[in-house]
């Protein structure tokens, strides 16, 4: 027998190959109360915002958080707003084109969520000035961009004061991603809130060089509690490390989102992002036209980071000690970073008299003391 | 010494998965076919695993899930490689892209869910024993079913018949076909059982290793066992040893910088498959060596009666 063409099976073959291909694909979700709204024809067009997510919104971590948000702010502000997502949109020239193609489409307010959007953002925002930009943790500005950031060191300061009152072994693990300024000061924060309940408290870390790699998560949070760590701290996106120290009966935290499900016995608390304030007060402000450039640093005083389901088996004086620095930080009277900060070869980085301000923190890029080993440089 | 133990005992669960995933693969190329799908196959075996851990409760149910989900999606590959003649690498890329979108979409509410805890017993009287208890003994019964199956699959394909067959097939399909051997059908044995071990591995990382489900989570672990197979020149023994080799380093410089030696997260990241390039690289240098142990047909469309 000669050959055949199966051209039908090779139709199936390339079907199969196209279904593999649209996994970055666009989903819209109106406000819940647009399904009754177009019926009223007297109020005016709904207000369109997009949210460009860097990663899928069933991460359980950050993006999760992030749309968490856009449905609160969406929730609250009922038909005066229409909400549209595009998840899992690479950073890079990707990212330009969903962010034009979301302008396109009448988008007025458009959230990039990741720091890697920013000069895409830039520069679609230039051929559109009556569209108004956000992008979460970047930091450039223009007239009608404009960037956002949660003050997480915050929580994570939360967090170290529980790990110093429960460790055993006096030796702390952190699980970092990239030692960036933003990851630095969560484990300098971490570190110091262990220090004022514990001053013997050490903290290792071990960086994996990724955001998102649950079975690497998993590696390093188990070489950790080999070097003898018993209570973990992450700066990664999935609920991988908490898992491990339920598994070898140490303790961990959650991050991004509450996280207390997955480790009823290792959980001691999540730190978590809440955007939802931020995305009401930004859509609000283009509705009432009051919209401005600028930066934008929030924290727990202003609930966009929050420490919760602090165990019942933590010991009260712990939980008190929370609570005196969530009531300090809501009155302005307390300050994590407070002179003098000396990092952890006896260099003094921040001196009496001088205020940790936005400029310093965003310029961490040492160990405070208490925590071994050196800041890679990758140099 | 008792740090040196556990270091040992992580290197092993580290390297269990690419082993388990290697040795599957290993045996589909000895038999001639390249299946680049691994990634995809084991995403896919990782969410029906996990989905039936979260059902039934029961491990092993979902570790046969697994399997059987690789199984399956290696008997479509197989199918349309063998039978209908598509080109290997290209179907074997569609496989893994559409084994990543797949997973996701079928995983979208199994996230954030979480398996009930199991005990791992390890080896009765053995687990006690000092430094070799901790190092050897305690581990999750996965990890010593990779060591037997690498002994099996080393015995079956060097000292059975039917393992000389399943060689002569990848090295000459022609031939093979010639003395009235079915081709295909083995072909596709050989596709279904590494599919079969791809699910195994999958299913471990999200039952097991990482008892949770996120998209993508396999991360990359399905292309290095497939670029094991060439490091092990497609001899079990010499997989196994590289998976353990693989797992070592990636643990060794985690371990490292537990202990405060500090060099960039990048570089450290780099450093297991630096390993496996260099070992790669020493491998190629001789050619013969390659030539010996390398399937002649591999990646080839084999057509009977032309």
């Amino acid at each position: 027998m000669t050959e055949r063409l199966p051209l039908k099976h090779l139709a199936l073959a390339a079907l199969v190959v196209a279904t593999g291909l649209t996994a970055c694909s666009k989903k819209a979700e109106p406000a819940p109360a647009t399904v009754a709204a177009p019926a009223a024809p007297a109020k005016p067009a709904p207000l369109k915002a997009a949210f460009v997510y860097v990663g899928p919104v069933g991460d359980a971590g950050y993006t999760y958080a992030h749309d968490l948000g856009r449905k609160e702010a969406a929730a609250k502000l009922g038909d005066k707003v229409e909400t549209t997502f595009v998840e899992k949109v690479a950073e890079g020239p990707d990212a330009e084109r969903v962010i034009r193609d979301l302008a396109t489409q009448g988008n007025k307010i458009i959230f990039a969520t990741s720091f890697g959007f920013g000069d895409s953002m830039v520069k679609v925002a230039k051929d559109f000035p009556d569209v108004h930009f956000e992008h979460a943790t970047g930091f450039k500005t223009s007239e009608n961009m404009r960037v956002y950031e949660p003050r997480i060191h915050e929580v994570a300061y939360f967090a170290g004061i529980v790990a110093g009152r429960m460790t055993k072994t006096n030796t702390l693990g952190f699980v970092g991603s990239f030692p960036i300024p933003e990851v630095l000061r969560n484990i300098d924060a971490f570190t110091l809130g262990a220090q004022s309940v514990n001053p013997k408290v050490k903290t290792r870390v071990v960086w994996v060089g990724s955001w998102f790699d649950p079975p690497k998560e998993t590696e390093a949070a188990q070489a950790l509690l080999n070097k003898g760590a018993d209570v973990l701290l992450q700066n990664t996106d999935s609920t991988a490390v908490l898992q491990a120290a339920e598994k070898a009966g140490k303790y961990a935290f959650g991050w991004d989102s509450d996280m207390s499900a997955f480790a009823p016995k290792a959980h001691l608390g999540s730190c978590v992002l809440l955007w939802g304030v931020y995305y009401e007060k930004a859509l609000n402000d283009v509705l009432d036209k009051t919209w401005k450039t600028g930066a934008t640093k929030w924290g727990y005083r202003e609930g966009m980071t929050d420490f919760i389901k602090i165990p019942d088996f933590v010991p009260a004086d712990a939980k008190k000690k929370v609570e005196e620095v969530k009531a300090g930080l809501k009155a302005g009277t307390f300050e994590i970073f407070k002179a003098p900060v000396v990092d952890n070869t006896g260099k003094v980085r921040l001196r009496k008299g001088e205020v940790a301000s936005d400029k310093w923190l965003g310029d961490v890029n040492f160990y405070v003391k208490g925590v071994e080993g050196k800041v890679p440089s990758g140099k | 010494m008792n740090e040196f133990a556990l270091l040992v005992a992580a290197t092993l669960a580290a390297g269990t998965p690419l082993a388990i995933a290697g040795i599957g693969l290993l045996v589909n190329e000895r038999a001639g076919v390249l299946n680049l799908g691994a990634e995809g196959m084991m995403l896919v075996a990782a969410v029906a695993g996990f989905a039936t851990g979260y059902a039934t409760g029961s491990e092993v149910a979902a570790l046969a899930a697994g399997a059987l989900a690789g199984a399956v999606i290696a008997a479509i590959y197989g199918w349309l490689v063998i039978w209908l003649n598509t080109n290997q690498y290209a179907t074997g890329l569609a496989v893994s892209l559409f084994g990543s979108g797949f997973s996701a979409f079928v995983g979208l509410g199994l996230v954030g869910k979480k398996l009930e805890e199991t005990e791992v017993a390890g080896v009765p009287l053995l687990r006690d024993l000092p430094v070799l208890g901790v190092a050897l003994f305690r581990q999750h019964p996965v990890v010593y079913l990779a060591m037997a199956l690498t002994g099996g699959v080393a015995f079956f394909l060097h000292r059975t018949r039917s393992g000389l067959v399943l060689r002569a097939i990848g090295e000459s399909p022609v031939s093979a076909h010639a003395l009235g051997y079915p081709v295909r059908r083995i072909r596709l044995a050989a596709v279904v059982v590494g599919g079969t071990l791809c699910g195994v591995a999958g299913a471990y990382l999200s039952v097991v290793y990482t008892p949770l489900w996120v998209e993508g989570m396999v991360a990359g672990r399905g292309w290095i066992a497939l670029a094991l197979t060439t490091f092990a020149t497609w001899r079990p023994t010499r997989l196994l040893l590289g998976a353990y080799l693989f797992g070592g380093v990636t643990m060794l410089q985690l371990d490292l910088q537990a202990s405060g030696v500090q060099v960039a997260p990048q570089f450290m990241s780099m450093l297991p498959y630096l390993a496996t390039v260099v070992v790669l690289v020493l491998i190629s240098r001789n050619p013969l060596w390659i030539r010996l142990n390398m399937p002649a047909s591999l990646g080839k469309t084999f057509f009977p009666g032309s």
